[in-house]
């Protein structure tokens, strides 16, 4: 039986390190093309491309889902596997399965005792606002919830790297305010690195403190950019100058849409 | 549901039954068919009455067989797709002999059943358990290939072992196939038990056969109507467990709320 994960130090986000790597796929041609960049542990990266263009493929690289054709990727995080924790663009919860079981269900995997696991699956459930569903099956939850208990899942283990693949992409947009919102809070609050794939400009600039545009396939690095905005970010960011004049910059360098061109 | 409702609900299908019966009856009464080509319904009642003791002994009979021919069909068939949808060599290898299996007709194998188990049970398991074999491989390997992709992600970022993927996640998904085909099984397995007996010996095939060469059509017609009664009550034990295990999270079992 193995023991519960525990959170490192504060803020021990882990870094990332990616060197020219190219990964193409039958039928798909090259989808990354030559990509290199650095994160520095605890930085919150949004990774922004218009879609198709292998922003996807990159972030299951770096997830271990997948391994590139070429180039090198060094990932410092604290103990292999459990350090990293993945949201996909669907829930993909368990429809057999509580809420309360699916979040403890990656320490089921690695053998942790069933009370510890709990334990903590509850505290990850108290965090995203979920801890009074947490006897109720998936089909009986809104899709803003099954998605707070997916994050919540990735967050058993206290991965120091949270990847999240275009997460909030098929909510409303209330609720995806709202759980942009969450996430930053959870950052804040965790201090893990976080990457997150997004062809959303708006969503991207409200989370990020950098962003990383991607090209149309085959994917490159077109900016590379610093968000100024401040560390705490609230629903009245979205109508604030900084924000808005943030947008245009970043959209500036957003590769328009392919039917566009 | 009120009595009332139950009562609208039953009758659709009950009104062609009663027609039939009456017309049967009258036809029979007044000549119009011979009463050895079908039998009066009156008479398939009494015989179903008077011969109860004979005819529950060999349904009980043909039913343990079907339902052990069941069972060995349902473990063989899973643990078959299990191997086959873990290696995609195996399934090629494998896959087309399984479907060519179940093209060759069990009437025309029965007699070699007999050939190598002998007269009796062992025969008529046997041939209840081939016929119902392929309908399980064929959904269960259906569902055990269907597994939603990003679960399995799920898994293998975690370092999730074959084991525990295999039941904590692909079969479990894959219940519900698993089930369809046990409903399709359960139902082949009766026809498959009283094929065996024909050949074979025992149960509701033997009544037939006999029946028939002591031209007792309304026996033949007593026993047709057990062997179909028997069928149904499989097809209800499966949907029992089905119910029971896929309720509370499955489209198909849910309730409507």
């Amino acid at each position: 039986m193995n023991s519960i994960p525990q959170p490192g130090q504060s803020a021990s986000g882990a870094a990332i390190l990616c060197e020219n790597i190219s990964r193409s796929f039958a039928g798909a041609g090259v989808v990354l093309d030559h990509i290199s960049f650095q994160v520095k542990s605890g930085e919150f990266v949004a990774l922004l491309g218009p879609s198709g263009s292998g922003k996807s493929s990159l972030l299951r690289l770096i997830a271990g889902l997948d391994s590139a054709d070429d180039g090198r990727l060094t990932i410092d995080a604290a103990s292999g596997t459990l350090a990293r924790g993945f949201v996909f663009q669907e829930p993909t919860l368990m429809p057999w399965r509580t809420v309360l079981r699916n979040t403890t269900l990656p320490l089921e995997l690695i053998g942790c005792a069933r009370a510890d696991a709990q334990a903590r699956a509850h505290e990850e459930l108290r965090r995203v606002r979920l801890v009074e569903f947490t006897g109720a099956y998936p089909h009986q939850l809104s899709g803003g919830m099954k998605m707070r208990a997916s994050v919540a899942r990735a967050l058993t283990t206290r991965p120091n790297l949270l990847l999240l693949d275009e997460p909030f992409a098929a909510l409303d947009e209330p609720t995806r305010h709202g759980l942009q919102a969450q996430l930053r809070e959870i950052w804040s609050a965790l201090g893990m690195t976080v990457l997150f794939v997004t062809h959303s400009v708006m969503e991207a600039v409200f989370l990020a403190d950098r962003i990383i545009v991607l090209s149309h396939r085959p994917a490159r690095i077109v900016a590379d950019e610093r968000i100024s905005l401040p560390p705490a970010r609230s629903g009245d960011l979205r109508t604030s100058v900084d924000y808005l004049n943030e947008v245009r910059r970043i959209g500036a360098a957003m590769p328009a849409a392919e039917e566009m061109l | 549901m009120t009595v009332k409702e139950r009562t609208a609900a039953l009758l659709p299908p009950l009104l062609p039954l009663i027609f039939c019966i009456g017309l049967a009856e009258t036809a029979v009464r007044l000549g119009w068919v011979p009463s050895y080509l079908i039998p009066a319904p009156s008479e398939v009642f009494r015989s179903l009455v008077e011969d109860r003791i004979e005819l529950g002994s060999a349904a009980w009979e043909t039913l343990s067989s079907a339902l052990v021919g069941l069972v060995l069909s349902f473990f063989a068939g899973t643990l078959f797709s299990v191997a086959l949808s873990s290696s995609e060599l195996a399934r090629r290898a494998f896959y087309p002999y399984a479907v060519f299996f179940q093209t060759v007709p069990i009437i025309s194998i029965a007699p070699l059943l007999v050939i190598w188990f002998g007269f009796g049970r062992p025969t008529v398991i046997a041939s209840a358990a081939i016929v119902s074999v392929f309908p399980i491989i064929a959904s269960t390997l259906l569902g055990l290939k269907s597994t939603e992709p990003a679960l399995l992600d799920l898994f293998k970022l975690y370092s999730a072992t074959g084991r525990q993927t295999l039941w904590m996640v692909r079969m479990p998904f894959a219940l519900p196939q698993i089930f369809s085909g046990l409903r399709i099984a359960s139902g082949l397995a009766v026809v498959g038990a009283i094929v065996g007996e024909f050949i074979g010996g025992g149960g509701l095939g033997s009544v037939v056969d006999s029946a028939r060469t002591q031209q007792r059509i309304d026996r033949v017609f007593a026993a047709v109507l057990i062997s179909s009664i028997l069928g149904i009550v499989l097809v209800g034990a499966v949907n029992f467990v089905s119910a029971l295990s896929l309720g509370s999270w499955h489209a198909s079992e849910r309730k409507p709320s």
